[in-house]
């Protein structure tokens, strides 16, 4: 009996010192900053790895969702005669929910796992001992160029999400099914507001950049480091990352109706 | 590993090809004209009603936009609501004697004010105010109104039954 309170004790303390630790960690990478000239090429690398190189299932995904939402919405706004209405249906729904959530754990698939893996396996072959060992803080020069770098290209890779699945909707709502083009952008336009919607949804992405780099960093530099503990690093980055995204989202989005 | 060259100039296409995507998203989605606003002069109104009126709604003469709606707020002493119109300046040429009136687009659309132009030769200028206003029709009055008439107009029909 004594052994299962001891248990439950023994686990509750070791989530605190991973939340301790994950919070030191973010301290230390905020607070620490690489120097601009030395951290420069690092970054940029990394935006490469994390931002550019998640643009083909980015660009492929957001493409079929405006597509799909553009489908579905037409069908179900034409039964009540309300198909101009398909403008800011998707619009709206991208813009502030779907762009942003469905951006960032496609990104937590790809870039995040990516990150995990890769300073977990840093970390099994004493690579970021050897670091420490030469002097080189490995926070420096591993951890705070990757957690920039997926803090940057987030939001970009929102934006982008967000325009070219307008641009499917586009091309099956006007193209395929026919709405007016012009009454199709002039609704969208009066009814989308640049600061209430886009800029929100852009402050949202910054937000989950923020989350999902943090868990995935968080995740790798403290994996086991065995190869099932890399293995158990990245699925509870990926899993967690989601996790944290959809729930921030709802506070977030709570917030956003209340005006802040 | 590619050179560094080739990643810093793809990490910048990355960066343009995202701001093109932003100004997408500003001009053409969400029609972002308040960073550029047009030249427009104040003109306001007090209204009885303002109904559903919301800030930026269109202001409109003959159902086309000349303006909108900068700010309500309520007269302290008459306890009407004051509506601040922004006019866009090309309009400059409008009657002072016009009057003003909220209407709603459609049956359960949005509001708007709709301005009536009469025929004095001095124009609205900057903080001028119209003085000729119509409230807003609100829906429940309305029904209010119709059945309380109905009812009415069944009970004179009783008395004058009784009477015969």
């Amino acid at each position: 009996m004594i052994d299962r309170f001891s248990m439950v004790g023994h686990w509750g303390i070791d989530n605190l010192r991973c939340f301790g630790k994950a919070g030191i960690l973010f301290y230390r990478v905020l607070f620490y900053a690489p120097n601009f000239r030395k951290g420069f090429p690092l970054v940029a690398q990394q935006v490469y790895s994390e931002g550019v190189l998640s643009l083909l299932i980015i660009i492929v995904s957001s493409l079929f969702i405006g597509m799909v939402l553009a489908l579905q919405g037409y069908h179900t706004l034409a039964k009540f005669g309300a198909s101009q209405e398909l403008g800011p249906l998707v619009a709206l729904s991208v813009v502030r929910e779907l762009g942003p959530v469905v951006a960032a754990i496609l990104f937590a698939g790809r870039a995040g796992s990516a990150v995990t893996a890769e300073i977990g396996l840093m970390k099994a072959t004493e690579q970021i001992s050897s670091m420490e060992m030469m002097a080189v803080d490995p926070l420096h020069r591993v951890i705070s160029p990757r957690f920039w770098g997926g803090f940057i290209s987030m939001p970009l890779l929102t934006i982008i999400f967000n325009a070219t699945a307008i641009y499917g909707a586009y091309l099956v709502g006007v193209k395929w099914l026919g709405v007016d083009a012009g009454i199709f952008w002039s609704n969208m336009q009066s009814s989308v507001e640049f600061h209430a919607d886009v800029v929100n949804g852009i402050l949202k992405s910054i937000v989950f950049g923020i989350a999902v780099t943090w868990i995935a960093v968080f995740q790798g530099y403290f994996a086991v480091p065995t190869s099932a503990g890399i293995a158990s690093a990245t699925t509870r980055c990926v899993v967690y990352a989601s996790l944290a995204v959809l729930g921030l989202d709802f506070v977030l989005t709570a917030m956003m109706i209340g005006e802040w | 590993m590619l050179p560094q060259r080739l990643i810093e100039s793809l990490v910048g296409l990355f960066l343009i090809f995202s701001l093109i995507a932003l100004s997408v998203l500003a001009f053409q989605v969400s029609g972002l004209t308040s960073l550029f606003p047009k030249q427009s002069y104040v003109v306001t109104a007090d209204f009885d009603d303002i109904g559903g009126l919301k800030v930026r709604s269109p202001v409109k003469i003959g159902g086309v936009q000349i303006g909108e709606v900068a700010k309500i707020g309520l007269d302290p002493v008459s306890f009407k609501a004051v509506v601040n119109m922004r006019i866009y300046h090309q309009f400059n040429d409008i009657p002072d004697d016009s009057s003003a009136g909220i209407y709603t687009s459609g049956l359960l659309g949005d509001n708007y004010i709709a301005i009536t132009p009469m025929y004095n030769t001095t124009f609205l200028k900057n903080g001028s105010k119209i003085e000729m206003t119509n409230s807003a029709m609100v829906l429940e009055k309305l029904i209010g109104q119709f059945i309380y008439n109905i009812k009415n107009g069944s009970d004179n029909g009783d008395k004058k039954d009784a009477k015969q």
